[in-house]
């Protein structure tokens, strides 16, 4: 891990992600403090006023204070994140630990429910939950969660496949150790680089799933401030005030911008054999 | 090579029957009751007992779905209720938008990610290799709906050189299609980089070039036929990413295409014209998919001898 580390510090881009990452938490946890206007606080004799001046962002449709809107905005984005991550993550490990040490007809089971999961396109599994569940937050994460779910099993039922081939692996069940112990001693952390990277690569595709679902209205609602709702809203005066909705998209462009260079980066330190083609 | 062909075909089946049952199932899902849901807080008991019985929802799931499935066969999918109309008819006025748009989006996909991947790879850690690298990234990290939003504002508010939206002409399909295209010109630029490095580093390359086989031809002989086959196979994967993006962008330039007959069904509560608009897309997926299988026989014959 010292030697990733080493590795990763090296990486002037991902570090630049890192710290974009480190704000972004900090905007997450401080919000009502950074935020220099409420972010519900309507002024309709200064709507849609330009960036600049009172406004640093500019004020939306309604007056809002888009500054305060985005920050506020980056609790949602991050918390559907994690929280979607952790469902994705959660279900792909027992899943794929299940049906690569089960085998036979579990694995077969299961498989093919990934292998149907993954005939949806992009988006459209994402978009079939929500429209049944309805729109919210909590079905938002529900929904992103789920679509990440296949591509983590399969990812842990590989390494769990060659793993269990492995002498260690062997050695520890011909000692009688139990199968969920050898799990947790021998597999786990085997498969734990390649699951962080996969997770911070989510976390890229769970925010632009969320303003995506949110841009569309299935996703987070008003009067919540979602960068991607903000960006829809913001579509109605694009002609008259194109910040209103260009501002939010590049809050989402930079977050998910952040993600992608720290899991990029974490991938080249965690197994430096891919390179990354770098 | 026919062996190959029945057997992906064969494979296909129960991944389709699957979808079907998973679209089913989400609908089945919906809280409360669907019928009250789709009509209205207002429906007269009349229209919901007519309702429920269209639908059948009084038979178990399984049932319904058998009844689904061989209502499908006969290329039957029911009736959308708020315009009344065929399904089918509804979805095939519109598919055919979204088919010209996800196939251009496609193309520019293909064409400039691939030109862009190979220049990268020929000529690594050059000025042209780092300004495509840092596109790459600013590509797969820009949500599609504000690109087209962005573009709309330049070409079409500032420059005036593009329509906003809408269909007609080529220039209407110009912004769409370059919004849509530009995840997949990133992602298969880098990949395609990355495959065409990983063969140029091959045994048999530096073999050629010993032999003093010109650079070209072991880039187009050597080189490139080898990388063509991950590089099939992510443009399999991206025209999923480009048919969910299609909702999107659809959305954005009004684009009168399947995405957003979905995205309207799912706001009138039409959940059997949603049904069938998700089914069209799955169903186009896997087709494009078991395409990529195929072409793997034609790209390398040891895949399509191995069956």
């Amino acid at each position: 891990m010292g030697d990733a580390w080493a590795r990763f510090r090296k990486n002037r881009l991902a570090l630049a992600g890192l710290a974009l990452v480190g704000v972004l938490a900090l905007t997450t946890a401080f919000a009502p403090w950074l935020a220099p206007y409420d972010p519900a606080r309507q002024s309709l004799v200064e709507k849609r006023a330009p960036p600049g001046g009172k406004y640093v962002l500019g004020a939306d449709e309604f007056g809002r204070d888009i500054l305060s809107r985005v920050i506020y905005g980056s609790r949602v984005a991050l918390l559907v994140g994690v929280l979607s991550m952790t469902i994705a993550v959660g279900f792909g490990l027992l899943l794929g630990s299940a049906a690569g040490f089960a085998g036979g007809g579990l694995d077969a089971v299961i498989m093919r429910g990934v292998e149907i999961l993954l005939a949806f396109p992009y988006l459209l599994l994402a978009i079939a939950i929500v429209a049944a569940l309805g729109p919210g937050a909590l079905n938002t994460t529900i929904a992103v969660g789920i679509w990440g779910v296949p591509a983590v099993t399969r990812i842990v039922r590989g390494s769990v496949l060659v793993l269990r081939e492995t002498e260690y692996v062997g050695a520890a069940r011909a000692l009688g150790a139990p199968a969920l112990a050898v799990l947790r001693r021998h597999i786990l952390p085997n498969v734990l680089p390649g699951l962080i990277v996969y997770a911070t690569l989510f976390m890229a595709n769970a925010i632009l799933l969320e303003a995506a679902l949110s841009f569309l209205g299935l996703g987070v609602q008003p009067p919540t401030a979602s960068w991607g709702l903000m960006v829809s809203t913001g579509r109605n005066v694009l002609l008259v005030a194109p910040h209103v909705a260009t501002v939010p998209g590049l809050a989402i462009m930079l977050a998910v911008l952040a993600f992608n260079l720290v899991g990029d980066g974490l991938r080249d330190a965690l197994d430096p054999r891919l390179g990354g083609g770098a | 090579m026919l062996t190959f062909i029945v057997r992906r075909l064969l494979l296909a089946v129960p991944v389709l029957l699957g979808v079907v049952f998973v679209v089913m199932l989400t609908v089945d899902l919906l809280p409360g009751d669907a019928v009250t849901l789709m009509l209205g807080e207002h429906a007269t008991k009349d229209a919901v007992a007519k309702l429920r019985d269209h639908l059948g929802l009084d038979k178990p799931f399984l049932v319904r779905y058998l009844d689904y499935v061989g209502q499908l066969l006969r290329g039957d999918l029911g009736r959308s209720f708020q315009q009344n109309r065929l399904v089918a008819a509804e979805l095939s006025d519109a598919w055919p938008a979204t088919l010209e748009l996800t196939i251009a989006a496609l193309l520019i996909a293909a064409v400039v990610g691939i030109v862009a991947g190979i220049a990268s790879a020929v000529w690594p850690n050059s000025l042209f290799d780092g300004v495509a690298r840092l596109f790459s990234l600013f590509g797969l990290s820009m949500p599609i709906f504000w690109t087209g939003l962005v573009f709309i504002v330049i070409f079409s508010l500032w420059l005036h050189w593009l329509p906003v939206g809408g269909t007609g002409s080529l220039t209407h399909l110009i912004l769409p299609a370059v919004t849509l295209a530009l995840p997949s010109v990133a992602m298969i630029a880098r990949m395609t980089r990355s495959a065409v490095l990983d063969v140029l580093r091959e045994d048999y390359v530096r073999t050629a070039r010993a032999k003093g086989v010109g650079e070209l031809w072991v880039l187009g002989k050597h080189a490139l036929r080898n990388a063509f086959i991950p590089i099939t196979t992510l443009l399999g994967l991206q025209s999923g990413q480009l048919m969910g993006g299609a909702v999107l962008t659809e959305t954005v330039f009004s684009w009168p295409g399947l995405g957003r007959l979905m995205v309207k069904a799912i706001f009138a509560r039409d959940y059997i014209l949603l049904q069938g608009a998700v089914l069209v897309f799955a169903l186009a997926f896997v087709v494009v998919n078991l395409l990529v299988d195929l072409s793997y026989g034609v790209l390398d014959p040891r895949i399509a001898r191995q069956g």
